[in-house]
């Protein structure tokens, strides 16, 4: 008990639950954990389960894709403040990309079945936790889509 | 209301300002596969080459032609010209080609400036993309040698992989400040990199700066400009506190050719740093 009353502190901090109804951020605490990953070490690996997604605390991820023969290729960094994974809200819930902590990491990690649960039981629940998710979402598809057009490329390329 | 651009220096107004001066070169340095750094000295006339923070010369390339290049080097050691140079075209592979002793031709300093001394008192944000990190880098020298003058000092740099980071050794010198708060990302990366990898308006949230009281400023390919301003905007800096630096066909430099028309304006003549309040209304017109 006295851990998920830590953890729901910890929540409160993180910028993704900020505003967050208390009585339902309580209710996530009891599906969280706290998790700490070294320099190099991989959160999560790609077409893995996709049974948590992670509230960046410090450090750096690495979202990488592997490729086989040539080192893997870096799509994207996320650091304190971020949200990591939404594989685990779109079936057939396997995770889509490498996460490698790039530096010693610290998350806090959310288990998705004890959530989709809960979401299922609650779709309040359910709701606010896909408002929260759905601008997430968004950001990083328009960036993703401002990577591929090269900006920095040479004109006329 | 504030004038859309900094004072300029005197030397803007040329006698003969479509006259070329002789320039001999006394350094040439390759930055980056494509990108190269000259150092420049006077050769008829040795002497200061004062410019403002923005300001573009027309550099000439014997037999090749003439390209607009921003000024890169430090307003506080107008003796030497420094120019940092993109290797994209006819003229700027002939330049490439230059080599200590050589001359080319030199037209300026052209243009607007950043709004160095406009921005005294306010938190400043400067946001650069690929090869428009040189145009800021006067301004950065002239902000870092007065620093006391400034709030919080924040410089984003964005780059298309680790190895297309400009300047890389002086970014690791500001970020070693502890007055100054650096950050780089690139848009790709292998995974040795250890670095961020994302747009560059992700790291906006991390400068720290109070947007109310912040004053920015941007170069870079003009995508990146119109994405960093609007992220600038969402935040709350308003437009009238932030300067972008544009890139058109400039030709004459002096607004007569009509090459760098932007609706009623001319780049090389009423910019190339812009106030965004004052083009806010032009900007999007995508046949400008």
């Amino acid at each position: 008990m006295v851990i998920v009353e830590g953890l729901d502190a910890v929540l409160r901090e993180h910028p993704f639950f900020t505003e967050f109804d208390q009585r339902y951020r309580a209710l996530v605490a009891g599906c969280a954990a706290n998790l700490v990953v070294p320099a190099n070490a991989y959160v999560y690996r790609e077409g893995e389960p996709a049974n948590h997604f992670y509230l960046i605390r410090t450090g750096r991820v690495a979202i990488e894709v592997f490729v086989p023969g040539k080192a893997p290729i870096i799509v994207e960094t996320l650091t304190g403040g971020d949200l990591m994974g939404w594989s685990w809200l779109v079936p057939p819930f396997r995770c889509s990309f490498d996460a490698r902590a790039t530096e010693l990491t610290r998350l806090i990690s959310l288990d998705a079945a004890c959530l989709r649960g809960k979401m299922e039981e609650d779709p309040v629940l359910g709701y606010e936790l896909y408002k929260r998710f759905s601008p997430v979402i968004a950001a990083r598809v328009a960036a993703a889509r401002r990577q591929m057009i090269d900006m920095y490329g040479h004109p006329g390329e | 209301m504030r004038a859309p651009a900094a004072r300029l220096p005197e030397r803007h107004e040329q006698p003969a300002p479509m006259l070329p001066r002789p320039f001999r070169v006394v350094r040439m340095r390759r930055d980056l596969s494509d990108t190269f750094t000259l150092e420049l000295a006077d050769a008829e006339e040795p002497g200061a080459f004062p410019f403002a923070a923005g300001q573009f010369n027309m550099l000439y390339a014997f037999g090749a032609g003439e390209v607009a290049i921003s000024i890169s080097g430090n307003p506080a050691t107008p003796e030497r010209l420094v120019h940092t140079i993109r290797e994209v075209g006819l003229v700027t592979s002939a330049l490439a080609k230059l080599k200590p002793g050589q001359t080319l031709g030199v037209r300026g300093p052209f243009g607007s400036a950043w709004p160095v001394a406009e921005a005294e008192t306010r938190d400043v944000v400067v946001i650069a993309g690929g090869i428009g990190l040189a145009p800021l880098r006067p301004a950065i020298y002239r902000i870092l040698a007065n620093r006391e003058r400034y709030g919080r000092f924040v410089i984003l740099y964005g780059a298309r992989t680790p190895r297309d980071i400009l300047y890389r050794q002086q970014l690791q010198r500001w970020s070693a400040r502890l007055d100054t708060f650096v950050d780089v990302t690139v848009d790709r990366a292998a995974g040795d990199w250890r670095g961020n990898v994302g747009v560059v308006t992700k790291l906006i949230d991390r400068g720290g700066f109070s947007p109310e009281h912040t004053l920015a400023m941007i170069c870079g390919p003009e995508t990146m400009i119109r994405f960093a301003i609007q992220a600038l905007e969402d935040r709350g800096v308003p437009a009238e506190r932030i300067y972008c630096s544009l890139e058109r066909n400039m030709k004459c430099a002096l607004g007569f050719c009509g090459h760098c028309q932007f609706a009623d304006r001319f780049v090389c003549r009423d910019g190339p740093v812009f106030r965004f309040d004052t083009i806010a209304s032009i900007f999007p017109v995508r046949e400008l």
